[in-house]
């Protein structure tokens, strides 16, 4: 154990012949709060999904509080663990992605609650509390049995993360969680985001928010053609970025 | 008076007739049934299958589609008894209803599972559902609402297919009423009333589909 809540090492991963993650090197502690940034196609999102497993990877290692996510490479081998551990670790994380892929089939109370009945195996009435307090969190809990197709954008995002951290996640995982939203819709799910690290919550953020990555984050990485072009906190890293490809980046990204 | 005597016939006729329907709806409802349950796994091993198992799966639809119902209810009949396997007119109809409804089933099942977005299952794995619950109370519950409407017209396709089974001798509604026919020679009015009352039977399938629909529609 090294007190790493998350530590990723040499992470490669491959899409047929495209490399698109090209060792990957990074850790945060409990509480860290880092965003992720670089340009389309750097990897970012892909190093996101590669943290619960939605992407295999092909070689170097995760680990969360320790335990080896997705593979066992103990003893020189590398064996993908079995389905039914990796869907528990993948619990172990939480996350948000960019189409809320709510489940339009159910309210957004029942949304939440899939998880806590069906994998945490709590009781309805419990699961119940436990969904609507997360609403309420996050502004909802007056909506919680509209159905997704009933709620705008922002809602629907705002039930997602309520649905992810209901599951008492120890790490979440945002993945550009506004840019399918409305320009009027983006200030009440970052503030539902900015409140989450407020309270201490771990969390890595893909994010295209500049101004957001710059309040929110103790740490900044840029990602560039799939490697860690260069990482900070956020003051050095927009104010004084080291390498030409970050001022490149910044001076193309709108900072609002 | 004319309708008097169809009248007349009818109500002497009454009990085969009421038999005749009531082998057509067993044989729709056997083989409806039988070949959905079929037609679900054909449609699993098409989306979530391995390749070897989508090939040989894809093979049998594409095959069964691609065959007229009367040639898999003559096969059924007169072919597998030269294997061995004999079956009883009713029952080798049945099996070849039944395994023509279990392609279309297939079919239906997999192109509503395919339709559903693939951020669906993302979603479910990443608050870490295994796939068996993934399927059941995710992608199940989405593609049923899909599969709906498809599926009530095969169900109404069966009824109709089940006449092809007279061919083989099995006494339902259509060889009834031929029957009926070649003793009174009102081929007008019974095959009339005949045709009636398989509109009834599938007007019913279609208004309970309507219903089940109505019943699980997603509120918007």
């Amino acid at each position: 154990m090294t007190g790493n809540l998350l530590e990723i090492r040499d992470l490669h991963k491959r899409y047929g012949e495209v490399e698109v993650l090209k060792g990957v090197d990074c850790t945060m502690a409990q509480g860290d709060v880092i965003s992720i940034i670089g340009s389309s196609g750097s990897g970012k999102t892909t190093m996101l999904r590669c943290i619960n497993m939605l992407e295999e990877f092909q070689g170097g290692s995760i680990r969360i509080d320790g335990e080896e996510i997705g593979y066992d490479t103990a003893g020189g081998t590398r064996r993908r663990k079995k389905e039914k551990e990796i869907a528990r670790q993948r619990a172990m994380t939480g996350m948000a992605f960019q189409q809320f892929n709510l489940f339009p089939h159910m309210s957004a109370a029942e949304n939440v609650m899939l998880g806590l009945v069906k994998v945490k195996k709590m009781a309805r009435d419990e699961a119940r509390i436990v969904a609507e307090k997360w609403l309420d969190r996050v502004g909802l809990a007056e909506r919680r049995d509209r159905f997704p197709s009933q709620l705008s954008g922002g809602q629907q995002q705002r039930v997602a993360i309520a649905r992810a951290i209901a599951m008492n996640p120890k790490l979440m995982l945002f993945d550009e969680v506004t840019s399918a939203l409305d320009p009027e819709l983006v200030n009440e799910v970052l503030q539902v985001i900015k409140d989450l690290a407020r309270d201490g919550m771990s969390m890595l953020l893909v994010t295209h928010e500049m101004r957001f990555a710059y309040e929110v984050s103790s740490r900044v990485i840029f990602m560039n053609q799939g490697r860690i072009g260069e990482e900070g906190n956020p003051r050095e890293m927009f104010l004084k970025p080291q390498t030409e490809r970050l001022a490149e980046f910044l001076k193309t990204s709108t900072f609002n | 008076m004319e309708l008097v005597t169809f009248f007349e016939t009818l109500w002497l006729a009454r009990i085969p007739i009421i038999k005749g329907i009531g082998v057509t709806v067993s044989i729709s409802v056997l083989a409806i049934l039988v070949g959905t349950i079929l037609g679900i796994g054909v449609g699993l091993a098409l989306t979530y299958g391995n390749r070897p198992l989508r090939w040989l799966v894809r093979g049998y639809t594409d095959f069964i589609r691609g065959t007229p119902v009367l040639v898999l209810v003559l096969a059924s009949y007169y072919v597998l008894g030269t294997v061995g396997i004999d079956l009883g007119p009713f029952q080798a109809g049945v099996l070849a209803l039944a395994v023509f409804c279990s392609s279309h089933v297939g079919e239906i099942v997999r192109g509503a599972l395919q339709s559903i977005p693939k951020g669906q299952t993302e979603a479910a794995k990443a608050i870490g559902l295994t796939f068996p619950q993934t399927f059941a109370y995710v992608l199940g519950p989405q593609a049923l609402r899909q599969v709906l409407p498809a599926w009530v017209n095969t169900a109404a396709e069966m009824v109709k297919a089940s006449t092809l089974l007279s061919i083989i001798g099995v006494a339902e509604l259509l060889l009834r009423t031929q029957e009926l026919i070649s003793r009174t020679f009102m081929s007008l009015e019974f095959y009339f009333f005949a045709g009636f009352l398989y509109f009834v039977i599938n007007y019913g399938i279609e208004r309970f589909g309507r219903y089940v629909e109505r019943k699980t529609s997603i509120p918007s």
